[in-house]
């Protein structure tokens, strides 16, 4: 039975509680990392336990309810866990690679002020994210996203006494609320129109995915609610419009980006809608939306990813552009693509942004032996650390392999099962297919580029710090090792039809069918063509790759000079790039900066002049008609006296004269 | 002479005119409070005489309350009295004039 589900989201919240409230007193760093540590391996270890158990079980859904939250009229709202494939998949990545990422905060974060504030936090973090992913419907679900939201803000604020990480965590919160709105008023309409049309109040993903069909395919309250929740997504999920916060969540400490803004949280829209595909899948438009700004959003980040020059910027932009691939899988209806795709991305890129910490860690600590003030993340000052740092070395280059889609690394499978969907699904579209393909090219580019300025060619650190770079501690190298397997193997279980010889099957795509093969089946979504076609298409990708890994090599290794050359001859498009298309800049003409003139008129217009007007007014005009009266308060007892005397003798003269 | 009810009356007016008198003139605290206990005594003559007149004895209860109160406040008052004159040194209400404008 899955009768102690609960278990898996109490122990990050003991954790947090424990080193909230004692880690002050604690002090100790050990103690404290390995509470947080248990705490989320002790997750894991239930997590696999049931993962295990739901593998040999015939029944694939679980629910759990462990008691009421509110009753309003006939709404009946439970805190419920829902345990089927696609929530075991989420809770595997998050408490696996979550796992990991503390055992790897334990040497990073080592000497930091506020050491167990950390730990409390990313237990926090790891506790909501435990709760959106097991919610059994969409209001604990909405919990535990406000709650990542939350853990968010707090930990790219980590450092809050740099003016920088505090504004990148406002604009990470203030971005996230406009899709948190969405969020809501895609849930609200749904919930209302179910409710009152159908007599259905619900707000249960499992009742959702039942009566959901009464909705009507195709119909306008249908699009619109997906719309609405599609908009949550792409707040979560750093997709266009909204994904500006992302690069600027960098602030944070790496194992945060690792885990937060690349591994987990970011993913959560993705698995919004896998976890109500039913309703998608109803929304034909609002799906040709989601794939088209999957796209756009992978070629996008992907060509701000050419010209960055901080080593975590490079992954940020990375990263949305992952996640702009595994939108466009949800929006071709390869739910089963994104999910994999996620999951081997939360393997690579947690290696990769792990790797880039255990760079910076070693840059930092290099540049302050020497008394230096040079960015230890800027990678213009790096270059040739492979001798130095030979484990953070081989599992970064694994990661950008599996990254760039060289075979038989993980991201080679998900991304080609993405690619072939986009091309050969009833819900594809060539177009899609062809910027998925370019965005792989300009990836697999800019990530070699990335490697090769970080570990190969000449080291351009400071004379003075360059041989004090050293390799990492074993605390920080064995995750790093972990996830470079992972990122390594990890596709094996979803080996793509066509070009499998030893007839394993696709264990992915078995497991996750009863989530998603009704839905595929009932709306007629499905990947068909040759398998001519699909070796070709994989070919081509593949070439794509390489295309993109040569130019980087030929660019980056064997000729330093060309980029500065390229930048010298195209040098309004790399400003351009470089700035990030000034979108920033964009936001802040079009919607920051009116924002702040209206707050700044409401405040000094209105409040100011309106309002303290009128308190200050009524008090003034008080003050100015007792002036006069309040000479009768004299202080002299015997005016008082005469007074009371000369009233009691009118009184009673006014009743004997009557 | 028969003394009558409205002798009483008239001799209770008096009294109560005396004790107002006292209390707007005199400076000393202490001398306006015998005023004070002047005027509910004269005040206390009136209510028995008519009581007697009218054969009430409502009156006379009355008469009763009056006394309580006036020795609760004889109790209040000297107590007042003195912890005021601690701080001034002095029972003169011209120097009680903190509360004004």
């Amino acid at each position: 039975m899955y009768d102690k589900l609960w278990l898996i989201p109490f122990f990050p919240l003991l954790g947090a509680i424990i080193n909230g409230l004692l880690g002050k007193k604690i002090k100790n760093e050990k103690v404290i990392g390995a509470i947080g540590t248990l705490a989320i391996a002790s997750s894991f270890v239930v997590s696999c336990t049931y993962f295990f158990q739901l593998l040999g079980d015939s029944e694939k859904v679980h629910q759990q309810v462990l008691g009421s939250w509110m009753t309003v009229g006939k709404l009946q709202v439970d805190w419920g866990f829902l345990f089927d494939p696609l929530s075991a998949v989420m809770l595997l990545v998050v408490t696996g690679v979550g796992s990991l990422i503390h055992l790897y905060s334990i040497g990073y974060m080592h000497g930091e002020e506020g050491f167990y504030r950390f730990f409390s936090y990313l237990n926090l973090f790891c506790f909501s994210m435990l709760m959106l992913v097991l919610g059994n419907n969409a209001l604990v679900m909405f919990v535990g996203w406000e709650g990542v939201g939350l853990c968010s803000y707090l930990l790219i604020g980590y450092y809050f006494h740099k003016k920088s990480a505090g504004d990148a965590a406002k604009k990470a919160f203030v971005v996230n609320r406009i899709g948190d709105f969405g969020f809501l008023l895609g849930l609200f309409i749904l919930f209302w129109t179910l409710g009152s049309e159908h007599g259905i109040w619900t707000v249960n993903f499992v009742e959702i995915a039942e009566h959901g069909h009464l909705l009507g395919a195709g119909s306008v309250v249908v699009t619109a609610i997906t719309l609405l929740f599609f908009l949550g997504a792409t707040g979560k999920s750093a997709q266009l419009p909204l994904y500006t916060w992302l690069p600027d969540a960098m602030e944070g400490p790496t194992p945060v980006s690792a885990l937060i803004h690349a591994a987990t949280m970011v993913t959560a829209g993705v698995y919004m809608i896998g976890r109500m595909n039913g309703l998608f899948a109803m929304a034909p438009s609002t799906m040709m939306v989601i794939a088209i700004v999957g796209a756009a959003t992978a070629l996008f980040a992907a060509s701000i990813g050419f010209a960055q020059n901080d080593i975590k910027r490079v992954l940020a932009y990375s990263t949305v552009s992952q996640l702009g691939f595994m939108f466009m899988a949800m929006g071709v209806g390869a739910f089963t693509a994104g999910i994999f795709h996620l999951m081997t991305h939360a393997f690579f890129k947690a290696c990769l942004f792990l790797g880039s910490g255990s760079v910076i860690h070693a840059m930092h600590h290099a540049l302050h032996h020497g008394h230096l003030h040079d960015d230890p993340q800027d990678m213009r000052n790096m270059g040739g650390l492979r001798k130095h740092m030979p484990i953070t070395h081989a599992t970064f280059g694994i990661s950008c392999l599996a990254i760039s889609g060289i075979p038989f690394f993980s991201g080679f499978f998900s991304k080609d099962e993405i690619l072939w969907w986009t091309f050969a699904s009833t819900r594809g579209s060539m177009f899609v297919w062809g910027a998925g393909a370019i965005a792989a090219g300009m990836t697999a580019f800019y990530m070699f580029r990335c490697l090769y300025m970080t570990f190969y060619g000449e080291q351009r650190t400071h004379a003075k710090a360059k041989d004090h770079v050293h390799e990492s501690p074993f605390v920080i190298t064995l995750p790093l090792m972990v996830l470079a397997g992972l990122a390594t193997v990890g596709g094996l279980i979803g080996i793509p039809h066509v070009i499998d010889v030893a007839h394993v099957g696709n264990k992915f795509t078995e497991f996750l069918a009863p989530v998603f093969q009704q839905t595929q089946q009932l709306h007629q979504i499905e990947a068909h063509g040759a398998a001519s076609t699909e070796i070709a298409l994989m070919v081509l990708s593949v070439l794509i790759a390489l295309v993109g890994i040569s130019a980087a090599t030929v660019m980056y290794l064997k000729k330093p000079e060309l980029p500065g050359k390229f930048t010298a001859a195209f040098k309004g498009l790399h400003q351009v790039v470089f700035n990030k298309w000034y979108v920033d800049e964009l936001y802040d003409a079009l919607f920051v900066n009116p924002t702040k003139r209206l707050g700044t008129f409401l405040w000094k217009g209105f409040d100011v002049i309106v309002v303290d007007g009128i308190v200050n007014g009524i008090g003034s005009i008080v003050n100015l008609l007792s002036r006069g009266l309040r000479y009768t308060q004299s202080g002299l007892l015997h005016n008082y006296a005469l007074t009371m005397v000369l009233g009691m003798i009118g009184i009673v003269a006014f009743y004997v004269l009557q | 002479m028969i003394i009558s009810v409205h002798h009483y009356l008239v001799l209770s007016a008096i009294l109560f005119s005396l004790g107002t008198v006292g209390v707007l003139t005199r400076r000393n605290a202490i001398v306006i409070f015998m005023s004070i206990e002047l005027m509910l005594n004269a005040v206390n003559l009136s209510f028995i005489a008519l009581s007697r007149h009218l054969g009430n004895m409502d009156g006379q209860v009355f008469v009763f309350f009056v006394m309580t109160v006036a020795a609760a406040e004889a109790a209040v008052g000297l107590a007042l009295m003195i912890a005021f004159f601690r701080n001034r040194q002095s029972v003169d209400v011209d120097d009680i004039n903190l509360l004004k404008w």
